[in-house]
């Protein structure tokens, strides 16, 4: 696509946070044909019953303005409760820890979302993830933002070249520090507004609370390995891997983290040290792995791989099992790889793609406790 | 781009005669009605002027009309005044579930407050039954409140009849006109009505004022409390220069409403030919025959209101669906689910186009035109 820009049509993918702000501030400054969209995921009202939603889009209607470009809503709530929530409430019955923004990027923003997007006649989507797409060997490559604590790559491994052709990330090749300032100068609305933390539905509400909503509690034993008896646990999937905190293990010696669950069982496992090796695993299986080229490797893939969000990467070597399944071997271990969570794979800058960790392995036997 | 308005049931333009009177009043005029001086009587002039046209052009006494903030208040004030002044008498009112909110979330709010209300439902066409209105009725029934022409369909209710049925019965009859209200005549003596409610933006008038009827004798516990304004019914200084406005926007709407009866009628027929021409699949919703002329509520199956809605106004088309939510997205509409259930696609894939001032036969093609090609994009390879 060779237009100018004031004949390309982009659809930004709006929040009413400082990020998507900017990014909308960039494409219009830059002259593209600019429309504001906001998406409405998740129906939930505050005590005045107005919806929770509105501050943000209230936000989003004040800075499209200041800008200068139309605004819009999307209601996506049907596809996110069908698609991510499901799937969310899914994998905590299982006794796993889901990545639900892994699941919204694929299912809602750059599906959904991105279909809507083309309904309108746009050329591009654009959303202020920290993430860079660049043209190179004839293929779309997904690479690191430039701010590398907030490199959002980790959340974006399961595009692929259908996506990222038609995707922009204008504020991947900014800090975040500058992303500030961009706001502040232009006096943006959003300019001082807090980043978002957490799950977007759940927001800053108590988490235990929100989960026991949707999935009944079930109490039981907090036990070691041995068998030995430690406490209660309010129910296993208020708990991840490698957690201290909320426990209340008392006595002397070294904290207590959660290493493993039994959900069938109803236990929940754990032990004492922070680096106490039933933490540690050597490698992973991981399952629904996409490759943003679109190339399953043919060979065994020498690479670094993150096990979760703003982690440092660890050197790994990738075996294909078959087109989605891969056995992810570590240089050396890693603390607290968890279940449900993704692995995401790297060469230098590029995100190669990523999964879902699915079984865990030490020394080449599965670690049975994680769950 | 040209931009082509087709959205008057939301609000319109103001005329600019209304303008014109209207910063007349604000620059020559600003005593307050209540006080005893030339200023005080300079601005009760106006006020008795404009209560006097207004009156007129529903057949009414100037005593009988109530100024207001807009069709909101007025609806609010008709609803919960005569349930609260008339407690006494019964706690049971029947509306329907195609009224405004301001209706609706009356009713609600009466609820709450002890009293009960029965929701007529609506056919596919969006017409109540008279016999369902009928075996409704109760002894303690004290208010019945049905919407003249809906503000989102256009479908006119059998008001006159409904006037005859409740004639012997102790219940007021409450009509919500906003939408009708200068593109139908009415008379409330003939239709046997005895609380009306009337907003002036909606006839080209500004934002902010409105009124309701209230027949002599009806009984209304005022919901503003302070000044004896209005016959100590909606206390508050009078807004003078909004309604001197609205009174000149009924004059207009008065003069204008035959021609634009004619005319807005052409143009539905007319947009109506473009898309049967065009072969897109279309569905009219409600009663084609029994509807205010200025508004087009269309089904296109295989679209969606929110790609429809951002499309036309990307091709600078204002047009609209529903209502939106305060974080934006389109909740369907109401009155379509209470003509269609809640499970029809129809509800998700239904148009609103309202004619006003300023819209031309150009225009009106040209939108018609425009819709075609975005229904034809949208359900394209479906």
């Amino acid at each position: 696509m060779n237009k100018a820009p004031k004949d390309t049509r982009v659809v930004v993918g709006m929040s009413g946070g400082v990020d998507s702000s900017v990014a909308a501030l960039l494409l219009k400054q830059q002259g593209y044909d600019v429309i504001g969209i906001f998406m409405k995921n998740w129906d939930d009202t505050d005590e005045n019953g107005v919806c929770t939603a509105t501050g943000d889009y209230e936000d989003v209607m004040r800075v499209c303005n200041q800008i200068g470009i139309p605004y819009y809503a999307v209601n996506f709530e049907k596809q996110y409760w069908e698609k991510v929530f499901t799937y969310f409430l899914d994998e905590y019955k299982a006794g796993r820890t889901p990545n639900p923004d892994v699941m919204c990027n694929k299912e809602i923003k750059f599906k959904a979302f991105l279909e809507h997007a083309m309904s309108l006649g746009a050329d591009y989507l654009a959303t202020g993830h920290y993430a860079r797409v660049a043209y190179r060997d004839g293929e779309y490559k997904m690479l690191r933002g430039i701010d590398v604590n907030k490199d959002q790559t980790y959340f974006l491994n399961q595009l692929g070249q259908t996506q990222l052709a038609k995707v922009m990330f204008p504020i991947g090749e900014l800090e975040k520090a500058q992303v500030r300032q961009i706001a502040k100068d232009a006096n943006l609305a959003t300019a001082n507004k807090k980043d978002s933390t957490g799950i977007c539905f759940i927001g800053e509400r108590d988490f235990k609370q929100f989960l026991s909503n949707y999935l009944p509690a079930q109490p039981g034993q907090m036990q070691t390995l041995s068998g030995e008896v430690k406490g209660r646990h309010d129910g296993v999937m208020y708990y991840t891997i490698g957690q201290r905190h909320g426990l209340g293990i008392g006595g002397s010696g070294e904290p207590w983290f959660v290493v493993g669950k039994n959900v069938k069982e109803n236990i929940l496992y754990v032990a004492q040290g922070f680096d106490n090796e039933l933490l540690y695993s050597d490698a992973i299986i991981a399952t629904q792995v996409n490759w943003v080229s679109g190339r399953v490797p043919t060979e065994p893939l020498k690479c670094t791989a993150k096990f979760r969000y703003r982690q440092p990467d660890t050197g790994v070597t990738v075996h294909v099992i078959d087109a989605t399944t891969v056995n992810v071997v570590f240089d050396h271990p890693v603390r607290a790889v968890t279940p449900g969570q993704a692995v995401v794979f790297y060469n230098g800058e590029e995100c190669l793609g990523g999964g879902t960790i699915d079984q865990i392995f030490r020394n080449g036997e599965k670690l049975w406790y994680v769950g | 781009m040209e931009r082509i308005y087709l959205d008057h049931a939301a609000t319109s333009p103001v005329h600019r005669a209304v303008v014109e009177r209207m910063a007349t009043i604000m620059t020559e005029v600003f005593g307050n009605p209540s006080s005893i001086h030339f200023f005080g009587r300079q601005s009760r002039h106006v006020l008795d002027e404009a209560r006097e046209t207004v009156a007129k052009s529903i057949g009414a006494k100037p005593a009988e009309i109530i100024f207001t903030s807009g069709g909101t208040e007025a609806d609010n004030l008709a609803l919960i005044g005569a349930a609260l002044a008339n407690r006494h008498r019964g706690r049971h009112l029947i509306t329907t579930a195609i009224e405004h909110h301001a209706v609706l979330h009356a009713c609600r709010y009466l609820e709450s407050e002890g009293f009960e209300v029965t929701y007529l439902p609506v056919d596919e066409r969006g017409k109540i039954s008279l016999a369902e209105l009928q075996r409704a009725l109760r002894d303690d029934t004290i208010v019945v409140s049905v919407m003249f022409g809906n503000n989102e369909t256009g479908v006119l209710q059998p008001i006159e009849a409904i006037g005859q049925l409740l004639k012997d019965h102790p219940a007021y009859f409450h009509t919500d006109a906003v939408q009708a209200y200068g593109l139908v005549p009415i008379d409330v003596n003939e239709l046997g009505v005895d609380l009306l409610s009337v907003s002036a933006h909606k006839i080209n008038g500004p934002k902010g004022v409105g009124f309701l009827y209230a027949r002599e004798h009806v009984k209304l516990a005022p919901r503003a409390f302070g000044g004896e304004q209005e016959r100590k019914r909606r206390a508050g200084t009078e807004n003078v220069a909004g309604v001197a406005g609205l009174a000149k926007a009924v004059e207009i709407a008065q003069e204008t409403m035959a021609t634009k009866q004619s005319e807005y009628r052409t143009w539905k027929a007319k947009m109506l030919a473009i898309f049967a021409e065009s072969g897109i699949r279309y569905d009219v919703n409600g009663d084609e025959e029994m509807s205010l002329p200025h508004i087009l509520n269309v089904a296109f199956p295989g679209t969606n209101v929110e790609s429809m809605l951002v499309n036309l106004d990307l091709a600078g088309i204002a047009a609209s669906s529903g209502s939106a939510c305060t974080a934006g997205s389109i909740d369907p509409s109401h009155v379509l689910v209470a003509m269609f259930g809640k499970n029809s696609d129809r509800i998700r894939s239904s148009i609103r186009f309202s004619f006003g001032l300023g819209n031309t036969e150009a225009q009106i093609e040209k939108a018609a035109y425009e819709t075609v090609n975005i229904v034809k994009r949208l359900t394209n390879g479906r």
